[in-house]
């Protein structure tokens, strides 16, 4: 009910909440459209002044220049907008492998640092010590400069059972070349995948309900490993290997593994695996010891405790700062372009920059992809966050 | 890590500046100095040495327009920049002019708003190659790993020879010379591709320079040469004229150790460019022994190139195309009348 009193004594408007939190808030979001437009019309305007092209035509230009790497068909007579995609996976491929790589090894570290063997628990705490401490960048040129640089000539090469080679050059390994009847082995091996998958549920089902076991794992292997290898054996091995040779200057043939990707893999999964073992170690201190007492005194043995009571609940606690360490090594590959690695910053805000001169343009496109790729790691990590979360029944 | 943070800065400043400055020669005479634009480090060119004093040509060619404007060689700020950031850097205005062993392309005159003033060393692309590998030619080249440095004309150089020639490579791209160099010796490449001069400055650099050799081929032409903001023609033509001055000096026979003598004889075309006849320094906005300044404190075009590149220095390079014109050379400088 209004109270004639206080609707008589009217408060001015400046002084009603609901009127200045919104008259705040428009004016606050006219603020900053208004600089971002005026910085956009201040550089074209700018731009047009001083005679320099803009504009995103160069695209589809020519590009002219060669990429030492590339997981897409390119040559020199590819457009400037391939070098954009060139450069993005390679980018890709090295945050995807050092992922995985860290996150494999932080998990030891973290698991190890809490070990009850003196000597390991000391190792891994050596290790995350002095890993974490040293810049990122040092460490990219230490494996670049002092170990991969100082390997020999292609002649003189480390050669393993005529097949692989290690030289200052690379790791020469042979390609495998499919061959017709191989397309069936891949197709059993996806369909191993699939039916493991509904094993894995079936199995699952039926513990609830009869509360017996299932060997999931073993029967996996043996669909998704077994099948097809003896299927492999039985078309008579469709596939052969295409084996790197020392032909004029360099190893042709073979798939070739450049010095910089490995350098920068080394140091990323390195570096960012001494973080990861931290907050994993974290995780599983933040549990209380009182789960893994009620664990026990339930009788399960030590495996089943630390896979089914301790680590779901450390999850919890990993993932969040998991997440950042995902996006910092995905951000930090950009350094790839000091020992000259492909990647995004090297081939498309290196050289397409300079060969365009389109600073503007690409420097927003380039922004524009590591600004996508963090909010997709995070996106991701927010969901598989949610699912590990603990929940209320 | 260092040059992505000045590509950012430039393209930010490019974002907030209000408007183009219309008076570099204002800015400079306000400022006392030049900020000059110049490579990381290349012998012969521009190379601090351990005292932080810089030499080389490129730095000479600095010091000649800071004589002409304010008097002094030595007002000079160089700031050092890698391939890849030296057009921004010009165009955010973080330098009045950029002298950096920059190519002379269309695309780059037409489409970065820049103006090339002029040419103060022609060069060409070639090879470097360790004697090691028996080549003699770089057609022998199929197949090899060339060391190349990001953001320069050489890169695209190198995919057109190789093209046009039915040969393959694999380009190993780093960012400064240096990283260049340290990869050819590291063995990381066959071959190490730039412009002729830095291959000499390059091979002098070598832990054994005997071990590696210049290939008889030049791929390109690369006129190399300073570069300013287009849109301020008065800038631009003191640039220009005082290069032209030091090599019209060297036509006329005035040196650094003679031009006072010269301004004060009786030759009618040295007085006229020294600025004891006529008026050539006030049509440039200066004072009328702009080109005395430059030619005294810094030299002539010989005396630069003799003291930073030629016969005399590590990299002993002959003038060749960078003799006078009534020398056998392509130099030749529009007269000052």
């Amino acid at each position: 009910m209004a109270d004639p009193e206080r609707t008589q004594s009217k408060t001015a408007i400046w002084n009603d909440p609901t009127f200045r939190s919104i008259a705040f808030q428009v004016i606050a979001a006219v603020l900053i459209v208004g600089s971002i437009w005026y910085l956009f019309d201040n550089t074209m305007t700018n731009m047009e002044r001083r005679g320099i092209t803009t504009g995103f035509g160069f695209l589809g230009e020519t590009s002219g220049f060669g990429i030492l790497m590339s997981l897409i068909e390119y040559d020199e007579t590819h457009t400037y907008g391939r070098t954009f995609l060139v450069g993005l996976l390679n980018t890709l491929l090295v945050s995807f492998l050092g992922i995985i790589a860290a996150t494999i090894l932080g998990f030891i570290l973290g698991v190890a640092r809490l070990s009850h063997n003196w000597l390991i628990a000391k190792i891994a705490t050596v290790y995350v010590e002095v890993l974490r401490n040293l810049p990122l960048l040092l460490q990219i040129f230490f494996w670049y400069i002092a170990v991969l640089q100082t390997l020999p000539h292609p002649r003189q090469s480390f050669n393993f059972a005529d097949s692989f080679f290690l030289n200052a050059r690379g790791f020469y390994v042979p390609g495998p070349v499919p061959e017709s009847g191989f397309g069936i082995v891949m197709l059993l091996f996806f369909a191993a995948i699939v039916a493991t998958v509904f094993l894995a549920r079936w199995a699952h089902k039926r513990q609830d309900q009869t509360g017996q076991q299932f060997p999931v794992f073993w029967s996996g292997v043996g669909l998704i490993i077994v099948v097809p290898l003896v299927v492999f054996y039985l078309l008579g091995a469709p596939m052969s290997f295409d084996y790197p040779a020392l032909r004029g200057f360099n190893f042709q043939g073979g798939i070739t593994i450049i010095p910089e990707l490995i350098a920068l893999w080394l140091a990323l999964t390195m570096y960012t695996a001494a973080f990861i073992g931290e907050i994993v170690r974290a995780g599983i201190q933040g549990v209380s010891h009182g789960q893994t007492e009620a664990a026990h005194a339930l009788g399960l043995r030590h495996g089943p405790t630390l896979r089914l009571v301790i680590i779901p609940q450390a999850m919890r606690i990993i993932i969040p700062p998991l997440t950042s360490q995902y996006l910092n090594l995905a951000k930090n590959s950009s350094l790839a372009t000091a020992i000259g690695y492909p990647d995004l910053v090297g081939v498309f805000m290196g050289t397409t920059l300079n060969q365009t001169g389109q600073a503007v343009e690409i420097v927003a496109m380039t922004m524009a992809v590591y600004l996508t790729m963090s909010l997709s790691i995070s996106a991701f990590m927010n969901w598989f966050n949610k699912r590990m979360a603990l929940v209320e029944r | 890590m260092k040059q992505t943070i000045t590509v950012l800065g430039a393209v930010a400043a490019a974002m907030i500046a209000t408007s183009a400055s219309a008076g570099t020669l204002e800015d400079v005479q306000k400022r006392g100095s030049l900020s000059c634009g110049v490579s990381t480090g290349l012998p012969g060119f521009s190379l601090q040495d351990e005292k932080g004093n810089w030499t080389g040509l490129d730095v000479d060619t600095c010091r000649a327009v800071a004589a002409a404007v304010l008097g002094d060689a030595n007002k000079v700020r160089f700031v050092p920049l890698t391939a890849k950031e030296r057009f921004t850097a010009l165009q955010s205005g973080e330098i009045d002019m950029l002298s950096r062993n920059t190519t002379w392309t269309h695309t780059r005159d037409t489409s970065l708003g820049l103006n090339f003033a002029g040419v103060n060393y022609y060069d060409g692309q070639g090879f470097l190659v360790q004697k090691a590998l028996g080549v003699k030619s770089a057609l022998e080249l199929d197949g090899a790993s060339v060391c190349i440095q990001a953001g320069t004309t050489t890169e695209l150089n190198l995919a057109d020879y190789f093209r046009e020639h039915g040969m393959k490579y694999s380009a190993v791209v780093f960012d400064t010379s240096d990283q260049t160099r340290e990869g050819f010796e590291a063995a990381r490449c066959d071959i190490l591709t730039s412009d002729q001069s830095q291959l000499y400055a390059i091979r002098s650099k070598l832990g054994n320079p005997d071990s590696a050799m210049v290939l008889p081929e030049v791929i390109s032409k690369e006129p190399l040469g300073p570069v300013v903001r287009q849109g301020d023609d008065a800038w631009f033509n003191i640039v220009k004229w005082t290069l032209m001055a030091q090599i019209n000096a060297e036509e006329m026979g005035v040196t650094s150790a003679n031009a006072d003598q010269m301004a004060a004889g009786t030759n009618p075309g040295v007085k006229r460019l020294l600025g004891t006849e006529g008026d050539a320094g006030a049509k440039l906005g200066l004072s009328a022994d702009w080109a005395l300044n430059a030619v005294k404190q810094v030299g002539n075009y010989a005396e630069m190139f003799d003291r930073n590149v030629g016969p005399n220095t590590p990299l002993a390079i002959s003038r060749g195309l960078n003799a006078q014109w009534n020398k056998g050379g392509i130099l030749y400088a529009p007269p000052v009348r």
